[in-house]
């Protein structure tokens, strides 16, 4: 057991030792980022090394980390150090034990079961929790945050829109977020976001897949041919189809209680479970089946360069179509 | 140890390579050569038998400067070099991408003309050259008519028939074969001090993937990962659990390829922000340099388009794994006397042997094949996830 010095403050940008812990790429990255600003802030010409774990060895960090004959402040990033050789823990320990001033070590651990006696090792040192956001909840939270960050005023159903319009993933949510407040002015509520992506071109594909569940050929083909004469993609157009036979599918599972309760269990916005619950009424299992495989055929045609992208699109169309009330 | 210890079951393969090496030196003394030795190889073999693995031992023993003993020993400083990737005489293209492009195989020739530094060999080692387009190809086969004297190609594809025959016909062959399950743990035990019982699992789970027999045996992820994806066969009750088991498997998938992306993705993403001087002044910046956005952008790029290409790998991956488990259900129903390659999961495998025919066994075997060839055809994911899960469902 190394001697670890008092457990460090989570503020102490600057301790010996900090264990970035979980997979969430931005949050780790933003862990990562606020020890190198503090450091250049302390010393504009901080050494800055940063590695990847499985490719640091036994004996490196003695190099890396020992006396430097410029009085400058160093910091070491080690990156997936859960893949640690165990020797090269041991020098880490050393290191630990006694660090050198103005010095500073980050270690990224992934936070999974690999590698878990690290934290123990070093459960002492400064801890920053990075773990990916699995719940709608949290993302929410994070996107609110984010949005309020400049101080403008954000309503709460401007969040939901736009994490309805954008998805999962952390990062693009940030670069939305920030694309969003720099286009826009005064306070944003949903009216603002939704006109802000209603240009966008998978919203029309939306539109498409929209007439197909709910049964309107003549709309779906009238609208997916305006839309190939505008520019729509086919692929925009199979990925919303998906999509929407997607959610009818989870949406029917998911019993009749409440809506807002079937929203926070799917993940999915209120309004978002009335409408699909209008849509799945007329759909049984079986050709939700046969609609989704239909789908699943039309994109690969479509990205496998059939000659004729847009004939199978609309035919895609017609089996949704056909698949609708089929079954049972 | 010498470079060749890492190819498992590759005992012809590396006689070849290791007399072709022995002949190198005689071309550089300028003593006879047997003809063993040739500007432009072609390493072919199923995933997981080590193709680039080989190629790069053959390039450490090209440029091996312990000429006492045989070329390739390993623990030279060029063997090191070489085998760690910071070699200045060898260059590994690797198409981070799906596809390699007529640019980068330019540069790829360009750089194969230079006199090598170390005065031995110009070794240019392409990965997965069956990702070159056709323009590549082209540009490529102009260097592999006419090799500048010190430069060797080494061109690494799942089979010969991947690349334009006329670069074929200009390269000599080294087949790989798929190594045997107990050649695999063998390696396993002794490299890396897994458990055998284990190392035989592993081995045998991952039908000679030696990569792949390494992650599982060492990585709980990787073992719980697989159970995830052989999970999906015994979740097509409804239409709803097999939608919700088929994004299981793509999200099994996905993390996979997560953990074996990310760490790289981050070093790159802070490397080139700091050699940009994003909001700071390191060592040697000036201000931001112009252009930075782009750079980064273009960083971005690259990095997703290695991560599409990765996780379709991991997708890949586990869809050859649940092929293999229609294959065990087939060899029950048939009875015929061969081991399965899921041997823990026998148990499911027997209960839906007994549920079904071998006519639906077949089918469903089809349905995973046709799956393969959709993500291969870029199909979304989970998309053609999905459509397989409903597939097996009806079959
Ligand atoms: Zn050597």
């Amino acid at each position: 057991m190394p001697r670890t010095p008092a457990a460090a403050k989570a503020d102490d940008l600057l301790a010996p030792l900090t264990l970035v812990v979980g997979d969430e790429e931005l949050r780790v990255g933003r862990a990562v980022s606020e020890v190198l600003a503090a450091a250049r802030r302390d010393d504009p010409q901080a050494d800055v090394r940063d590695l990847v774990a499985a490719e640091v060895l036994p004996g490196d960090l003695p190099q890396l980390l020992g006396p430097s004959l410029f009085a400058e402040r160093r910091v070491l990033v080690l990156r997936a150090a859960q893949d640690l050789d165990k020797a090269v823990v041991a020098d880490l320990v050393d290191y630990a034990a006694d660090p050198p001033d103005a010095v500073s070590v980050v270690l990224c651990h992934a936070g999974g079961a690999k590698g878990k006696a690290l934290l123990t090792t070093f459960k002492g040192a400064r801890r920053v929790d990075a773990p990916k956001m699995t719940k709608v909840g949290e993302r929410r939270d994070f996107l609110r945050a984010e949005l309020r960050s400049t101080g403008r005023q954000v309503s709460e159903s401007a969040v939901t829109v736009l994490l309805d319009a954008v998805g999962n993933d952390l990062r693009e949510l940030c670069s939305a977020a920030s694309q969003l407040l720099s286009d826009t002015e005064g306070p944003v509520d949903d009216e603002v976001v939704g006109r802000y992506y209603r240009g966008r071109a998978d919203l029309s594909g939306f539109a498409v897949a929209d007439k197909a569940v709910e049964g309107d050929l003549a709309g779906a083909l009238e609208l997916v041919r305006y839309g190939a004469a505008t520019g729509l993609a086919p692929v925009l157009v199979t990925s919303a189809l998906a999509g929407s036979l997607r959610s009818i599918a989870q949406v029917a599972s998911a019993g009749s209680g409440p809506a807002h309760a079937v929203a926070s269990a799917l993940g999915m916005p209120p309004w978002k479970v009335d409408k699909t619950r209008k849509q799945s009424r007329a759909w049984r299992p079986e050709g939700l089946s046969q609609a989704l495989q239909a789908v699943a055929h039309a994109d690969a045609d479509v990205k496998g360069g059939a000659a004729d992208q847009q004939y199978a699109v609309e035919r895609a169309l017609m089996a949704v179509v056909a698949a609708r009330g089929a079954g049972r | 140890m010498s470079v060749w210890e890492d190819l498992v079951g590759q005992g012809r393969a590396v006689a070849q390579l290791g007399e072709a090496a022995a002949d190198a030196r005689a071309v550089l003394e300028g003593s006879t050569a047997r003809g063993a030795m040739t500007h432009a190889w072609l390493f072919t073999g199923p995933p997981g038998s080590g193709r680039s693995l080989a190629a790069r031992a053959f390039a450490a023993a090209l440029q091996c400067l312990d000429l006492a003993g045989p070329a390739g020993c390993g623990h030279c400083e060029a063997c090191h070099q070489v085998l760690v990737g910071t070699h200045p005489d060898v260059a590994q293209v690797v198409p981070e991408g799906l596809s390699l492009g007529v640019e980068e195989a330019r540069e790829i020739i360009t750089r194969a003309s230079r006199r090598p530094l170390r005065g031995r060999w110009q070794v240019t080692l392409i990965e997965d050259a069956d990702r070159m387009t056709e323009q590549a190809n082209n540009a490529v086969l102009k260097t592999v008519e006419e090799p500048p004297e010190h430069s060797v190609l080494l061109i690494c594809a799942p089979s010969s028939e991947d690349l334009l025959p006329t670069i074929r016909s200009r390269c000599r062959l080294v087949g790989l074969v798929t190594p045997s399950g107990a050649e695999v743990a063998e390696v396993l035990v002794r490299r890396d001090g897994v458990d055998p019982a284990m190392a035989a699992f592993a081995a045998r789970a991952s039908q000679g993937h030696v990569g792949r027999a390494r992650r599982l045996a060492t990585d709980e992820e990787a073992r719980r990962e697989r159970r995830d994806v052989l999970a999906l066969p015994r979740s097509l009750g409804t239409v709803a659990t097999a939608l919700a088991a088929a994004k299981d498997l793509v999200d099994a998938a996905k993390e996979e390829s997560d953990r074996r992306t990310g760490a790289r993705d981050a070093v790159e993403r802070s490397s080139l922000e700091t050699a940009l001087g994003a909001g700071a002044t390191g060592k040697g910046v000036t201000g931001s340099v112009r252009g930075g956005a782009g750079a980064l952008k273009e960083l971005e790029k690259r990095q997703r388009s290695r991560g599409t290409r990765t996780s379709r790998d991991a997708l890949d991956r586990a869809l050859v794994d649940l092929a293999a488990f229609y294959r065990d259900v087939l060899v029950v129903q048939l009875g015929t006397a061969s081991d399965l390659v899921h041997g823990d999961l026998g148990e499911q495998a027997a209960v839906i042997a007994r549920a079904t025919t071998a006519e639906a066994t077949l089918r469903r075997l089809d349905a995973v094949l046709a799956c393969r060839a959709a993500v291969d055809a870029n199909v979304a994911p989970l998309l053609a996830v999905e459509a397989l899960a409903l597939a097996l469902r009806d079959a």
